[in-house]
């Protein structure tokens, strides 16, 4: 029987022994070679979805894609954050269907206002899809930092369907891999931001209390620097 | 291990009824069941033992897993009591065996001195009601040291210039220091300030059957899976268990306390999760259901004979909310810090407890600590500097940078009571179960807000001499939400201006007896559960001579 601590083991020295490093050194030669490929074995055609149409999911991970986009290390498309937020509209985030079945349309009609002669966004240019998304993300929401407690809430500033294809695609990114939501797939998005992938850590935590020499009064302190000076 | 506990029938008056199972109300719960009393625990929430916590932000965060939920438990506020309130989430508390001290960040300072008593000292602040408690520090201190000892708290005593005087050491040395604690404490020596090592309510060393803490880095907010956070689920919960005399039932949403014809509460009605509704008896009822659903409770309970709501002959009830003050400033530093890992917070500094008003121009006081108390999601929606990238290779470069260099400077301060501020039940708005929804009424104090602008700041201060690469301080605005929920039922010997006496029992009804945040009087510099539960154990101990003298009959 694989006991949760067995599993966590296991995706800990799985996950390790695909660290950071190795990721940011190895993954442009893995994008060059395998890109294609890559992406059809994590896209498979006879995908089922939970919420979406095939259709509508290859445009969301198109989105989610520019935000959080593949530059040389995985992002949101390696993450499968598209499988996240296909599973979010059925669980956690059943109000925001609507934000997405109307909001999708709405983001194909400014790519042709922007670019008549595009067809999806997903086939679009990345020039093209980086203007479609900046005219969607209005100025007044430059990432004014909120404490991030209690519930992610949208920023009301935004397009409803940016704004939250945002949030959803920063989720899909980041959740715990061993969560059961579908998001941060083998890990990636822990990689990224230098999160190790496991749950129990021991000092030091860093190069700066490895050297700390303990805790002393302050009146030590300044006696030992007197000492320093004479 | 599932311990065997007794099954009281409803009908059969035990001798207490505790609606909560928070700090308070799991520390009385222990108290008294050790001590031979029969006791139900009634709590809204379902029990959920500490295997089951996860660090899925979704769950916890998103779907409230441990707290109330917006949904089936509707909020409204407005800022002063002419307004018509709209409906917004106004607060959040734990709703599960074990309360918000499930989730706490277990900062654990004492209150001081000064606390009980400032009201005498400074004299009347103008658009407050501050007053003293009818209680002093020395009154207490036995139960802050029992706190520490039987809850369990890591800390080293006389490390803080500013500490009040103690009994006892800690039972437990610090927890190891974080790179955050470090450049801390250095950029405030360097200031002339007096940073010491953070008394926290998590354990640093194997006690009592628990774990020590394993630094997994999911602290704030969620539960602790090891068991080393010194929640009243891991400490308290179990005591009372073991002592067969306790019934923890979850799931049961209190909603009134029955009074029988000579004024005496006889039980507490509540709803199973089912929405069958039962009565408790009792000889004796304790609300601890936190400082919003306490007096709502009973507001919820009015009769005829208590038209105003029960125990609220003062008209206090509900009011003299206070949320502490708090101001928060990031660092972004060259080096990294990796202070995801571990607990939050590990070193403090209370120069500031008492601040001069002559030379401030406002009254108040505060402590700071150093802190990572972000998850990776949260981090990611609200963690990164003013006008970085919100999308795109920048954005992405910025998460894969600053998520292993920055920290947070938190200012934690008084708030002062004001009348009008409360919470309430709304006229309109209605739960799930179809009773009126908690309603906020809030408008910080000037100086409150004075004195959030005075810590951020020192906190940029500090940042500075920290040679920080990146700071800024998070909006301060006027508060339209709680977590701290103080005062709103409070202690005082004169019955017109306060709602329970010295020993926790009403002024009006002389076997109920309410012990939580709407107890305290002051609201410290931040920190209450500490004294909440040094309250509870204390309330334990007068309920209990109470009884034996034969006055609660």
């Amino acid at each position: 029987m694989i006991t949760e601590l067995d599993r966590r083991k296991f995706l800990s020295h799985s996950i390790a022994a695909l660290g950071a490093t190795w990721t940011a050194t190895h993954w442009p030669a893995v994008v060059l070679a395998a890109e294609h490929a890559h992406h059809a074995a994590l896209f498979p055609e006879n995908q089922k979805w939970e919420f979406f149409t095939p259709e509508e999911a290859k445009e969301v991970e198109a989105l989610a894609s520019c935000i959080i986009p593949s530059d040389g290390s995985p992002g949101a498309r390696e993450a499968g954050v598209v499988y996240f937020i296909d599973r979010a509209l059925l669980t956690f985030a059943v109000d925001d269907q609507k934000t997405y079945r109307q909001g999708l349309p709405e983001i194909q009609k400014r790519l042709h206002e922007l670019f008549p002669e595009a067809s999806l966004f997903s086939a679009a240019t990345s020039e093209q899809q980086e203007t479609v998304l900046a005219s969607l993300d209005e100025k007044e929401a430059k990432n004014a930092p909120r404490r991030p407690r209690g519930n992610f809430r949208p920023n009301p500033a935004a397009q409803p369907l940016f704004e939250v294809l945002r949030i959803h695609t920063i989720a899909g990114f980041l959740i715990d891999p061993e969560a059961d939501r579908k998001g941060n797939r083998g890990g990636v998005g822990w990689a990224l931001i230098g999160r190790e992938p496991v749950h129990s850590f021991q000092p030091p935590f860093s190069a700066i209390d490895k050297v700390y020499p303990g805790w002393q009064p302050a009146a030590s302190v300044a006696a030992a620097k007197d000492a320093d000076q004479k | 291990m599932k311990i065997d506990q007794p099954k009281y029938k409803a009908s059969d008056a035990v001798d207490f009824v505790i609606v909560g199972s928070g700090a308070a109300g799991g520390t009385l719960a222990k108290e008294l069941s050790t001590n031979g009393f029969s006791v139900v625990v009634l709590e809204q929430g379902p029990y959920i033992h500490q295997s089951d916590f996860s660090h899925d932000e979704i769950k916890v965060l998103q779907e409230d897993q441990l707290t109330n939920h917006p949904k089936l438990q509707p909020n409204t506020f407005r800022k002063t009591p002419q307004d018509r309130a709209k409906p917004q989430r106004a607060l959040v508390y734990g709703r599960a065996v074990g309360g918000t001290s499930n989730h706490f960040t277990a900062n654990f300072w004492r209150f001081h001195e000064i606390d009980f008593k400032e009201r005498s000292k400074i004299g009347a602040v103008a658009g407050s009601t501050l007053t003293d408690w009818p209680i002093t520090y020395a009154d207490l201190e036995p139960y802050y040291t029992k706190v520490e000892w039987q809850v369990g708290v890591s800390g080293l005593a006389g490390a803080s210039p500013f500490d009040p005087p103690r009994s006892k050491p800690y039972p437990m040395p610090p927890l190891p220091v974080k790179a955050s604690g470090i450049i801390f404490e250095r950029a405030a020596r360097k200031l002339g300030w007096n940073p010491f090592p953070a008394p926290m309510a998590i354990l640093s060393q194997p006690r009592a059957g628990r774990s020590a803490c394993v630094n997994c880095g999911f602290c704030l907010g969620f539960g602790c899976e090891v068991g080393a956070k010194s929640s009243s689920l891991a400490s308290m919960i179990p005591l009372a268990e073991r002592s067969g005399k306790c019934e923890i039932r979850p799931n049961s949403y209190v909603h009134k306390i029955e009074v029988d014809e000579r004024g005496r509460a006889t039980g507490a009605v509540y709803f199973d999760e089912k929405k069958n509704v039962h009565l408790q008896k009792a000889k004796a009822v304790i609300l601890s259901a936190n400082g919003a659903e306490t007096p709502r409770l009973l507001l919820l309970s009015a009769s005829r004979r208590f038209p105003d709501g029960l125990a609220n002959s003062s008209g206090y009830v509900g009011k003299n909310l206070m949320f502490n003050t708090a101001a928060v400033s990031v660092g972004v530093f060259r080096e990294q810090t990796n202070d995801y890992k571990g607990y939050a917070v590990s070193r403090v500094l209370h120069d500031f407890y008492e601040l001069d008003a002559q030379k401030v121009g406002f009254y108040g006081g505060g402590g700071m600590d150093a802190r990572f108390d972000m998850t990776p999601i949260g981090f990611g929606i609200g963690g990164l500097p003013p006008g970085s990238p919100r999308w795109g290779t920048d954005f992405k470069a910025a998460l894969a940078h600053n998520w292993t260099r920055t920290f947070e400077i938190f200012g934690h301060g008084t708030s002062l009571p004001v009348e009008n501020n409360s919470f309430s039940v709304d006229p309109d708005v209605k739960d799930a179960w179809g009773l009126p929804a908690l309603r906020l009424t809030y408008k910080d104090h000037p100086d409150d807000l004075k004195l959030a602008h005075w810590l951020a700041d020192r906190s940029m201060e500090l940042l500075d001499a920290a040679n920080a690469k990146e700071k800024w301080t998070f909006p301060i605005d006027e508060q339209q939400f709680g977590v701290h929920l103080l005062g709103t039922c409070r202690m005082g010997d004169d019955p017109k201006t306060s709602v329970i006496n010295s020993d926790h029992q009403t002024h009006d009804v002389k076997n109920l007896f309410l012990c939580d945040g709407s107890s305290l009087v002051t609201s410290g510099r931040g920190q209450p559960t500490m004294t909440i539960m040094a309250l509870a154990f204390r309330a334990a101990d007068r309920i209990m001579a109470l009884a034996k003298r034969g006055e609660l009959a």
